[in-house]
């Protein structure tokens, strides 16, 4: 993983490997962008192009695309391109069983359904082998049970398709950090927001915060993610354990209770809602 | 015997064979058969060995009566000799019975007795052991044809006076006789009672077999409303044909569900879809803004969701329907779970103006798909704030859960305009919604949903009058049943 200073031109191309046929190679992200509409495109857009309220820091991963569906890899690929990351793919089980393994990716994008070899038996193949590269599983079949096959097979996260590119690229980022150094800390703090794992207390600046439990859960997972984008859908996985879709959006409500408390009485706002895909809360310094 | 009723049974079966072919292939055939040989087999060796034990006995008997009669003769021979031996054996002669007697002198002459003749030899040969000897009797019927066999012993005394006793072996072979009759009865009345009954056997068998195939080849063909016949006897067939039904119904269930999904989806897809073309066909037509087709493609990816997310809910009905989340299945705390739900909903119900009170209290414990049973939940919470809100007055929600003998009741009811009764059966099906929803967003698969998780956990889903409002109630059976405390 590295981190990239906000002044860096394009994105690092050295690590593209080449391969025939089956990889495409996307270091520079294409100068068209009419294939994505616009409220997606504040949260791709990396840091240099056009967006000045993106976090300074910008993760550039290094992602395995494993999609037997050449045009949906493509996109895809282009896509992540865009986001400012670097995307290889690979069209069937067996290649990107190698590339997997041989390559050192950030993150795995795996279809369930693949040519000659299918994508549980890839992830499960690597897991034997070791590697404990996050994997976010892709599938058409996107019922709760499928779900916990894919888990079980060693999956990472479970998206079903069809999907929005903005909840596919926000679950990557938050799946690549997953080793981050945040994550293993007791005390978890943005700008001058502090919360107390342990004690479960949040405080900002001197002021102590009183939080109910779900709303210390909800910003405990917000917090774990400063700076990266998390869909509704991911709050309602990660907080409340519902994978099911609630036809009105009752996480807008909770963000919107918690943003009264940690926000409303302080000059600095820190959870900010990205349109067309979800929450962050970071500090724009 | 055993003459069939050809062309009597027109029916042609699998592979339209003669009717009286198939009548062999039957297993009813074959096990007549095995039984028909086993039994004959048994009751032969039954009667032989009862026949020549009785046989022997009766030989034996005879032999025992011959020397009895022999020593009481010998007795008064010493008393009296000759001449009271003769008198004796003159007046036992005139005696009805079976013994005989015959004395003869030195010339072969009778003396006494009630032998008409004898095979001269056996006077005269000495020998003096029992044996089967031919006769006359005396005084019998001449035409006689059959001769006489006797087991007698001859004895010489002195003056050449010969005597013979015996008593007649007729007993025996009549007994003989009998046996062999009654044998040869048995085994005919075997074979044609054997026969009898796999005719009828088979005939019944053969009969509800037909009607199983003939509804069965109905069925294939496509009439999925076709069931067996259930003679109400109870009997094997009606076990048999009673889970098929069972099956039938089932199939018939799921073919009617999906042809409904496709009927719905035909119908109510295709608008938004329509939709969606004709936008990008106009902005494609149209040289616009940049900001024109950006609006354009914004307004399609939000059809697009709306779609996905119809098709979702469907499948998700569908698959729910076709029971295969069943192996989700785990032990639940009902109460937790409705208040997690309800944690969820209870700010958008707040936002809303809608008062929110939770009735649940303990632990109760059921077998359950949480992330359904949930979502079911969820739906009734959505409804119940959806319509409180929109009506006049304070908007008031209460959700509870309670357990009673056999059955946890989930209640979730609102003070809002409520469904009329007529609607209630209705809503619940697929795409279903009453006029005065038309407004609120949504496909109409909320409730379809919940009576299929419903199902699935094998309860019921119940909409009732609230008065005013509506209460939605997701009964399920208590499996662990109601318990207060944690495990022992």
């Amino acid at each position: 993983m590295v981190k990239v200073a906000p002044a860096v031109s394009a994105p690092d191309t050295a690590g593209c490997i080449t391969q025939p046929a089956v990889l495409s190679c996307t270091g520079r992200p294409p100068a068209a962008q009419s294939v994505y509409t616009e409220p997606f495109v504040d949260h791709m857009q990396p840091a240099r192009s056009r967006n000045p309220s993106r976090p300074a820091i910008v993760i550039n991963m290094r992602i395995l695309v494993i999609e037997d569906d050449r045009e949906a890899a493509n996109y895809l690929v282009k896509a992540l391109g865009e986001a400012g990351h670097v995307a290889d793919q690979a069209n069937d089980g067996d290649t990107g069983y190698n590339l997997a393994l041989n390559g050192s990716y950030d993150v795995l994008v795996v279809d369930r359904m693949l040519p000659n070899r299918d994508g549980l038996s890839v992830i499960a193949g690597l897991r034997d082998e070791g590697d404990t590269t996050p994997t976010l599983i892709l599938s058409a079949l996107g019922q709760v049970d499928d779900r916990v096959k894919g888990l079980r097979a060693g999956g990472d996260d479970y998206l079903p398709k069809p999907y929005a590119f903005s909840e596919l690229l926000a679950r990557i980022e938050v799946l690549a950090r997953r080793n981050a150094p945040q994550e293993g800390n007791t005390v978890y703090t943005v700008a001058d927001l502090e919360l107390n794992r342990l004690a479960r207390t949040v405080k900002r600046g001197d002021q102590t915060i009183v939080l109910q439990p779900r709303e210390f859960r909800l910003l405990e997972y917000l917090m774990k993610n400063a700076g990266t984008v998390v869909t509704r859908t991911m709050l309602l996985e990660n907080v409340w354990d519902y994978h099911f879709d609630p036809q009105t959006n009752v996480i807008d409500v909770h963000i919107s209770r918690l943003r009264s408390k940690i926000d409303k009485d302080f000059d600095k706002t820190l959870l900010h809602t990205v349109r067309g895909a979800g929450y962050v809360i970071r500090d724009d310094g | 015997m055993a003459s069939l009723p050809e062309g009597k049974r027109g029916k042609p079966g699998l592979g339209a064979q003669p009717a009286r072919l198939r009548m062999f292939r039957t297993t009813a055939f074959k096990l007549s058969m095995v039984y028909l040989a086993v039994f004959t087999i048994f009751a032969g060796f039954l009667i032989l060995y009862i026949a020549s034990n009785t046989a022997h006995l009766v030989s034996i008997q005879i032999r025992e009566a011959v020397d009895l009669e022999l020593k009481a003769l010998e007795a008064q021979y010493r008393l009296g000799g000759i001449r009271r031996l003769t008198r004796v054996i003159e007046r036992r002669s005139r005696r009805p019975g079976a013994s005989l007697y015959l004395v003869t002198n030195s010339a072969g002459e009778r003396i006494v007795g009630n032998v008409e003749a004898l095979p001269a030899s056996v006077l005269a040969d000495g020998d003096t052991t029992m044996r089967p000897i031919p006769y006359a009797r005396l005084g019998g019927e001449l035409d006689d044809p059959e001769p006489h066999l006797a087991l007698a012993r001859v004895f010489q005394l002195s003056g050449g006076y010969t005597v013979m006793v015996g008593r007649d072996m007729g007993e025996r072979e009549r007994f003989i006789s009998i046996i062999q009759r009654s044998l040869l009865l048995t085994a005919g009345m075997m074979v044609v009672l054997g026969m009898a009954s796999w005719l009828f056997v088979s005939r019944r068998v053969m009969k509800r077999i037909d009607s199983v195939a003939d509804t069965s080849r109905q069925i294939m063909a496509g009439d999925l409303s076709g069931r067996l016949e259930v003679t109400g006897t109870g009997d094997e067939f009606d076990r048999l044909a009673l889970s098929l039904n069972g099956m039938l119904v089932r199939i018939e269930r799921l073919m009617s569900g999906l042809k409904e999904v496709s009927d719905n989806i035909a119908h109510d897809l295709k608008t938004p879809l329509t939709r969606m073309r004709n936008r990008a066909e106009t902005a494609l037509a149209q040289s616009g803004e940049d900001a024109e087709y950006r609006d354009a493609l914004q307004e399609t990816i939000e059809d697009a969701d709306q779609l996905i997310r119809t098709f979702n809910a469907l499948l998700m009905i569908a698959r729910v329907e076709a029971g295969s989340s069943t192996a989700e299945f785990a032990e639940v705390d009902a109460v937790e779970l409705i208040r997690d739900v309800c944690e969820l909903y209870e700010p958008l119900a707040d936002d809303a103006g809608v008062g929110f009170s939770l009735n649940a209290k303990g632990t109760i414990l059921i077998k359950a798909n949480r992330e359904l049973l949930s979502q079911a939940l969820a739906n009734l919470l959505d409804n119940a704030i959806k319509y409180c809100s929109q009506s006049e007055g304070e908007g008031e929600i209460q959700v509870s859960a309670n357990a009673d003998a056999g059955t946890v009741t989930i209640s979730v009811a609102d003070n809002g305009p409520g469904i009329p009764e007529a609607d209630r059966e209705r809503v619940t099906e697929r795409f279903v919604r009453l006029e005065a929803s038309r407004s609120k967003p949504g496909a109409g698969l909320g409730l379809s949903l919940v009576t299929a998780v419903a199902k699935l956990h094998g309860g019921r889903f119940e909409l009732d009058d609230n008065d005013p409002g509506l209460k939605a109630s997701l009964i399920l059976p208590a499996k662990g049943g109601s318990v207060g405390s944690g495990p022992v």
